[in-house]
């Protein structure tokens, strides 16, 4: 792509004053100058003027390090990624925190995963529910693990769940409680699966150790339980949707429109009777690359499923992922079919691009947030005309920034050391090879890659800035440089920017929106960003006396 | 009173009750240029920021000392002062507050001990005060967090310099901003001084930034909270507090500062409270703005009694906003019969006994350490007419069809939650209209006329 200069952002008619435009260089530096000069060291390698290097090469950036003490950031922990992001948005499952009652209370469906329990024949839902062995004094000193076991027993006389698990949070580690031999012990005394994560706050550098922790379990305690074989002409997993405002239901709609049959969403509108025969799938899709890959290695490995990257967030996006998903079946039926849902869909998404551009073309966004979604929404933001200036992630790694081929070279750090890498092997009865190594190839020459990210910076022009966990401060700065039209980040940065009267989308809640993946998604998204970008509210920033002091200060007899 | 029939759960199920630094990081957010430094894993800034952020529709930064595997086996002392040094070099700011989390408690932090060996020296005179409380997550809610932050500010900064001063200390606890901005316009009505701790009435609910700030502007200034042993007298919030160990009490023990413990001010009755004291204290009659405003609350009452008399309550939440709200209601003839809270002081049925003394007669039902699976089994064997407290009854209230009116914290499904008064004759007259026309629309959208006329 070419570079995003000066004289680029002068032609596309950015709302930037050209001759005041700051060198996104010269801002890094500003920037620096500011933090203790070990902080600035470290800082300097996650703040990257983005470049492309040769055909391949992109600059490295630092990613997936601690956090400096005392700078705001806004990672959250391991927890949060395990019991919060993995395993909270499935509905009939009860998730037990064992510790202090703070970690179960603020984790509390707070983000808005929906799910529709009308499709288990149970019906159980306890999505709604905060359970919590709310630890005491008492427990801290003599061990929790008879209040665990109490709990557990209490959770399954009174709601007789199907599945039990348990969260350990920080001080659990600390006094020794095993969470892994109560949960082993009540599995056999009640007769359910039960099982435990140690994903104690402070391991790994961000909730993306929770997020490892979490596949970990689920591929050892649920994958793999149930081998009834759906029916379904085209069956996939969808790893790494989390049906937030309702995203999945509008994929759901869309792929079983082309016949595509989900045997299995990890986890949004999710049930653990979906997980246990999800072994059974054909395809891997992967929507959220840094929080699911693991399981997606690990079901190739122990079932021979393949796995691909899509992304169905935008029309655009929407559109090449069935098409990679029709390729990659590579029956003339499905092909077809795929094409017919895109004709009839985009009718309406072109009608929306047409009518919003006008009011947005050219506009400066900016998306820090998650470990996918400051990707995803990039094509999202250009299909309305605008121009993602300003990316970075929370929690991912480097292979989410520059793709997959940067793995081999990763250094393994303490931080990750401590978190489980799991021995998988084939299955000696299930593993079958979905596809054989001449199928690969001829796929591979017709640019289906499998088992690949390209990741966000190999999507962005020259020019852009990328800031892998950034601090509340370093958001400051670039508001005040760039002023763009429109912030995209979550629920902590979310008042600091509209603070500075710009408006801010929340991209991992929504706020109260949704959905905005697939065709309709896409639709509410522009509509959304539309009425953000260009409400009224903003003209009321500065009063009249304050827009031209003269006026105010005009006598009547004048 | 029917306390006995509670069943004894061992799980707590959708709680009614939030963890100790959340309290303690309210408290450091209101006092001038004040950061709150959380020691522990950052996942427990990250939860209490979103939580706060949520409620106040503001910006709210707390550090953290950012706990990792090694840190939790070997100590945090290195992180901490890292920590510090951070923050003093990117905010500058006037106090750092120091809280603790169950992580740092259970491997047993000494945090004064760490922050000794501390060398201020290559900072000039930028070093802030730096105040610590222990708040692990274990012990207590976050309302023990809260009074335990106030009263661990109190304790290191307050000095009395023997000159004697008409200040009055007021020791809100956790109010609305607009309750704290009500409470600050009545004492300077008084034409008195005043020193309020914590004052957030600012930094939780201010306007649009024209530039950024590092720090938002507002706060109890540090120099106000030194000259709190001068006082002439404190006024202490909260009949739960009165029993327990207080910075209005500290005070009293250390410079001989007279502590007034009245309940939170919600009501005719209790407000009266605080007026009589601001009068005693200062020698002034009450002003006449306030005179009027009580004669308009009761006024009100008068109009409006036959249209909420007799219904019933579900009221949650801390047990001093819970005790508070208990009076008001059972003033305008609302029988708060379950009154629930997560705290676990052991006094909440005393208190309101006191308040209520014929409660055991209504068959008011009051719930310490409940949960909101309890409050739910509780609510659906009384039908009550509506409940009132924070956005978390929401799911029951809604199970059960009946109105919520939301007071208190947190509310995340509403915007204004800062706005709300509570206290003061103002704030009864909001939560008066409020309850009034709930009740009255309630029985006009279930009738089969819908009369438009009362």
């Amino acid at each position: 792509m070419e570079a995003l200069s000066k004289k680029r952002i002068d032609e596309e008619k950015v709302s930037l004053d050209p001759d005041e435009f700051i060198d996104p260089e010269t801002l890094k530096l500003e920037i620096l100058s500011k933090y203790p000069p070990k902080v600035a060291r470290k800082k300097a390698k996650q703040i990257i003027v983005n470049r492309k290097e040769t055909e391949e090469k992109y600059p490295e950036i630092q990613a997936n390090v601690r956090t400096v003490p005392g700078i705001i950031s806004q990672r959250g922990c391991c927890y949060a990624g395990c019991k919060g992001v993995v395993m909270g948005p499935t509905r009939d499952i009860i998730n037990l925190t064992h510790g202090p009652i703070g970690c179960g209370f603020y984790s509390w469906l707070t983000r808005r995963n929906q799910t529709d329990p009308s499709t288990t024949p149970d019906g159980h839902n306890f999505m709604n529910y905060c359970f919590s062995t709310d630890m005491e004094d008492k427990e801290i000193i003599f061990g929790g693990e008879k209040k665990l076991r109490a709990a557990i027993q209490e959770a399954y006389d009174i709601f007789k769940p199907k599945m039990i698990s348990v969260f350990a949070t920080c001080p659990v580690g600390l006094i020794g409680d095993d969470v892994h031999a109560v949960t082993r012990e009540m599995e056999e005394k009640l007769g359910i699966t039960i099982f435990g994560f140690s994903c104690e706050g402070y391991k790994g550098v961000s909730q993306s150790a929770g997020h490892h922790v979490a596949n970990n379990g689920l591929f050892q305690h649920v994958i793999g339980l149930d081998n009834t074989v759906k029916d379904g002409d085209y069956r996939v997993n969808l790893l790494g949707e989390y049906n937030i405002g309702g995203d999945a239901f509008e994929i759901e709609r869309i792929l079983n429109k082309c016949g595509i049959t989900i045997i299995s969403t990890f986890s949004g509108n999710s049930s653990v009777d979906f997980f246990a025969n999800s072994h059974t799938a054909d395809l891997n899709l992967i929507m959220c690359h840094r929080s699911i890959n693991y399981v997606a290695e690990m079901m190739e490995k122990k079932y021979g499923i393949p796995w691909f990257k899509i992304n169905f967030l935008s029309a655009g996006a929407m559109s090449q992922s069935l098409r990679k998903i029709a390729e990659y079946y590579g029956e003339q039926k499905l092909i077809d079919r795929v094409e017919e849902v895109i004709a009839e869909e985009m009718p309406a998404v072109e009608k929306a691009q047409a009518e919003v551009r006008p009011r947005l073309e050219g506009k400066l966004a900016m998306m820090f947030v998650g470990g996918s979604r400051a990707h995803h929404y990039q094509e999202m933001f250009r299909e309305m005309g605008m121009i993602p200036f300003c990316a970075g992630y929370e929690f991912a790694h480097r292979d989410d920034y520059e793709g997959r081929q940067v793995l081999p070279n990763l250094k393994v750090d303490a931080d990750s050391r401590n978190i489980q890498e799991l021995d998988v092997e084939k299955d000696p009865e299930r593993y079958n090879p979905r596809i054989s190594i001449e199928e690969l190839e001829a796929l591979e020459r017709n640019s289906i890659k499998l088992r690949d990210y390209e990741g966000m910076m190999t999507d962005m022009p020259s020019g852009t800035i990328v800031i892998d966990d950034i601090s509340q401060y370093e958001t400051e700065r670039l508001l005040e440089t760039y002023k763009p039209a429109v912030f995209c980040a979550g629920i902590k940065e979310k008042y600091s920017v509209q603070k500075h009267g710009i408006p801010m989308k929340q991209l991992h809640s929504y706020d109260n929106g949704g959905p905005y993946a697939g065709y309709r998604g896409a639709i509410n998204f522009y509509h959304e960003i539309d009425r953000m970008v260009n409400s009224k509210v903003w003209d009321h920033i500065k009063a009249p006396w304050e827009k031209s002091p003269e006026l105010a200060a005009r006598y009547t007899y004048e | 009173m029917k306390t006995q029939e509670k069943i004894e759960y061992k799980a707590t199920s959708n709680a009614c009750k939030l963890c100790s630094p959340l309290g303690a990081s309210f408290v450091f957010r209101g006092i001038e240029r004040s950061i709150p430094l959380l020691h522990g894993s950052q996942g427990c800034s990250t939860y209490i920021r979103r939580y706060l952020i949520s409620h106040f529709n503001e910006p709210v930064d707390i550090a953290c000392s950012n706990f990792t595997e090694e840190t939790a086996v070997f100590g945090g002392g290195a992180n901490l002062k890292l920590a510090v040094e951070n923050i003093i070099k990117q905010y500058n700011p006037k106090l750092i507050g120091i809280a603790t989390t169950c992580l740092s408690e259970t491997i047993g932090e000494d945090v004064p001990m760490i922050l000794k060996g501390y060398n201020k020296e290559k900072f000039d005179e930028n070093f802030p005060e730096i105040v610590s409380v222990s708040t692990p997550s274990f012990s207590g809610t976050h309302i023990d967090g809260f009074h335990g932050a106030v009263r661990a500010v109190v304790d290191s900064i307050a000095v009395k310099k023997k000159i004697s001063t008409k200040q009055i200390n007021i020791f809100s606890g956790m109010l609305s901003p607009a309750d704290l901005r009500h409470l600050k316009e009545i004492v300077s009505d008084f034409s008195t001084d005043y020193a309020m701790l914590p004052d957030y009435s600012d930094t939780l609910d201010g306007p649009l930034w024209m530039e950024y700030q590092e720090i938002p502007e507002g706060g109890t200034k540090i120099e106000k909270i030194a000259s709190m042993g001068d006082a002439a007298a404190s006024i202490e919030f909260g009949r739960i507090l009165a029993e327990e160990e207080s910075a209005g009490k500290l005070l009293t023990d250390r410079f001989q500062v007279p502590c007034y413990s009245l309940g939170l001010p919600i009501g005719v009755n209790e407000t009266d409270a605080f007026f009589n004291a601001l009068s005693i204290i200062t020698g002034r009659p009450v002003p006449e703005k306030y005179i009027q405003e009580r004669g308009r609350l009761i006024d009100s009452y008068a109009d409006g009694h036959k249209y909420v008399f007799d219904a019933r309550a579900v009221v949650y939440g801390e047990e001093d906003l819970v005790t508070g709200l208990a009076s008001f209601l059972s003033e305008v003839g609302i029988i708060p019969i379950i009154c629930a809270s997560g705290g676990e002081s052991g006094l909440l049925k005393q208190k309101i006994l006191d308040i209520i003394p014929d409660a055991e007669n209504i068959g008011i039902r009051i719930i310490e350490g409940a949960d909101f699976v309890e409050i739910n089994e509780e609510a659906k064997k009384i039908d009550p007419d509506f409940f009132i407290g924070n956005s978390k009854g929401y799911r029951i209230a809604r199970e059960m069809k009946k109105p919520l009116i939301r007071v208190g914290f947190p509310i995340h499904d509403r915007l204004g939650g800062a706005r709300i008064i509570h206290v003061g004759y103002r704030g009864a007259q909001q939560l008066f209209d409020i309850i009034s026309n709930t009740i009255i629309a309630t029985r006009q959208d279930t009738s089969p006329v819908g009369y438009t006329y009362m």
